[in-house]
């Protein structure tokens, strides 16, 4: 009985990493690979890896990404911070249920209709105000919009589990609210804060859809790019990205990993 | 105090809520090629009677639905044995079990679903080996049918089945099955009465999870489904970016919302219980 569940268990997972990792190790294989076809393979190479840093119209693209994802994330950290904390802390006040479906309903929201919706945002702040143009700005202000739900859950949820013993602590030895939220809370908020973070910042550089909408005719950011590029069909320059990506989350996560396991220990040996 | 409100507040307010009022109110316009925007604002129902009277469209809802439907169903029957053996497994191996879950979601969701293109196509990866091996000699060609989103959106949305499942299977009491083996239930009838009860809550976040936004996919029909699915989402965008047809692409925006609303609302419900319970 406990042998065929350790099998079926064993079966399952095997099964289930196969299917998530294969169509991913198999793009990574083709981009040491000599022919152009991405289902042939004709010997290694490293050209597609020659050809893709020297492809300008993607480093303008990532670059772009990159700046997008970094203002995103961190404007997104702030708001969702204050947007977490009033829906943990403040059990009362006008419009609390409406604000509490705002702050979650983006994460639920069909992006096609958050796309439509913000670019007529935008069309008509341009008719009215003639501005701003459609570019880094409104991508960001898009990007923010989605991601700052993200933080404000993870922000709230913190909070819900806290020890309040330690701000009232501080209270009671005369800390004033922002001092006590400053030296006690803050520093517990900041793994919380961190994950956010990061979540934003690779939500704002994955997202294809709601920036095709605000983007305009002059921004292309990476995500365009592989979009129009992959819509031919597929292209070895493309599964060089993907394994750089790979790459990149990978050693993100092992990293993350490592950090909680050390302090981890740390905290059990202090 | 206030501040701390009111700043996300305001935000959301002129970023989420007002974009969708002008969505609502261009849906009952009409198309002006000739302006630019090209709207002509009014009160017309024109583009939600075309909606439904149109063939092309009804059947566009009817496939995007039977298409997260079945792709919900497929993600669920591949996540729950996952999240089952992972919330089975040693304590100490869980972590790793879950991480490897969820690594593929921080790379790129348009990278995911290329890396089919690759696999799927007519001489593809999938193709080559099934005529290696002599399992078929003429295999049919998957990229471009529904097949391949199905399997597009089981492959991209995986990782949101098993997270809710594993948690909600995890915190389940054992002993509870082992009492019902002790009183004579067999496996099965074990799972089914004990063990799939007790993790309704999973399922019913995970499955709303993949659900919900499979309804509104647009990449994954686009690059992996051909031009003959048909699903709602690539319908907007077409007809807003090929067609410039603002009003319909408007009307349905407002459409998919009404259609989604009660699976996001009895969402929204569940993630807030189960953030109070925390």
């Amino acid at each position: 009985m406990t042998i065929g569940r350790a099998r079926f268990a064993f079966t399952v997972l095997a099964f289930g990493y196969a299917f998530l990792y294969l169509p991913l190790a198999l793009v990574i294989l083709y981009s040491f690979n000599e022919s152009r076809l991405v289902t042939v393979w004709a010997g290694f190479s490293t050209k597609w890896w020659v050809a893709l840093f020297h492809n300008e119209a993607m480093l303008d693209a990532a670059w772009l990404s990159l700046r997008i994802g970094l203002a995103s994330a961190t404007l997104s950290t702030l708001l969702g911070l204050a947007a977490g904390y009033a829906l943990a802390r403040v059990p009362r006040f006008t419009g609390r249920t409406l604000f509490a479906s705002l702050v979650v309903a983006p994460m639920v929201m069909p992006e096609v209709v958050m796309g439509i919706s913000m670019l007529l945002l935008f069309v008509g702040s341009d008719q009215l105000l003639g501005g701003p143009e459609r570019g880094f700005l409104t991508i960001t202000i898009g990007h923010v919009t989605f991601s700052l739900a993200f933080v404000a859950i993870v922000v709230q949820a913190r909070l819900a589990d806290f020890d309040r013993t330690l701000e009232e602590a501080a209270m009671d030895l005369g800390a004033t609210p922002w001092t006590t939220f400053r030296t006690v809370t803050l520093p517990l908020l900041m793994p919380a804060l961190a994950s956010g973070w990061l979540l934003a910042f690779t939500l704002s550089l994955d997202d294809l859809i709601l920036t095709q909408f605000v983007a305009g005719a002059q921004s292309q950011t990476l995500p365009m790019r592989v979009y129009s590029s992959v819509r031919l069909g597929v292209d070895p320059q493309i599964n060089v990205l993907a394994t750089i990506i790979v790459a990149i989350a990978a050693s993100a996560l092992i990293a993350s990993a490592l950090l909680t396991r050390r302090s981890r220990v740390h905290s059990r040996t202090t | 105090m206030r501040f701390v409100i009111a700043l996300p507040f305001a935000w959301l307010a002129v970023f989420f809520l007002l974009p969708l009022i002008l969505v609502l109110g261009l849906s009952f316009g009409t198309n002006a090629p000739d302006l630019a925007p090209p709207v002509e604002l009014g009160v017309s129902f024109a583009s939600f009677k075309l909606l439904f009277t149109d063939d092309l469209y009804l059947a566009a809802w009817l496939s995007s639905l039977r298409i997260a439907a079945v792709s919900t169903l497929g993600t669920l029957l591949l996540g729950y044995p996952m999240a089952y053996a992972i919330a089975r497994a040693r304590p100490s191996l869980r972590p790793l079990l879950l991480t490897l879950v969820i690594l593929p979601f921080w790379t790129s969701f348009l990278i995911r679903v290329y890396a089919w293109m690759g696999l799927l196509s007519e001489n593809g990866i999938l193709n080559q080996f099934l005529r290696w091996s002599g399992l078929s000699s003429h295999p049919g060609t998957i990229l471009g049918t529904e097949w391949a989103v199905h399997l597009g959106i089981v492959y991209a949305y995986l990782p949101f089945m098993v997270l809710p499942l594993y948690s909600s299977l995890e915190k389940l009491d054992w002993s509870l099955l082992e009492a019902a083996s002790d009183l004579g239930a067999r496996p099965l009838p074990a799972f089914l009465t004990v063990t799939l009860p007790l993790s309704l809550p999973g399922i019913i976040a995970g499955c709303l999870m993949v659900f919900i936004p499979a309804v509104g996919e647009f990449v994954i029909p686009d690059l992996l489904g051909g031009t003959r699915t048909l699903m709602i989402g690539k319908v907007l965008w077409d007809e807003f970016f090929t067609n410039s047809d603002w009003p319909l692409a408007s009307a349905v925006a407002i459409c998919l919302l009404i259609l989604l609303v009660g699976p996001i609302v009895i969402f929204q419900r569940h993630q807030q219980r189960s953030l109070e319970r925390t």
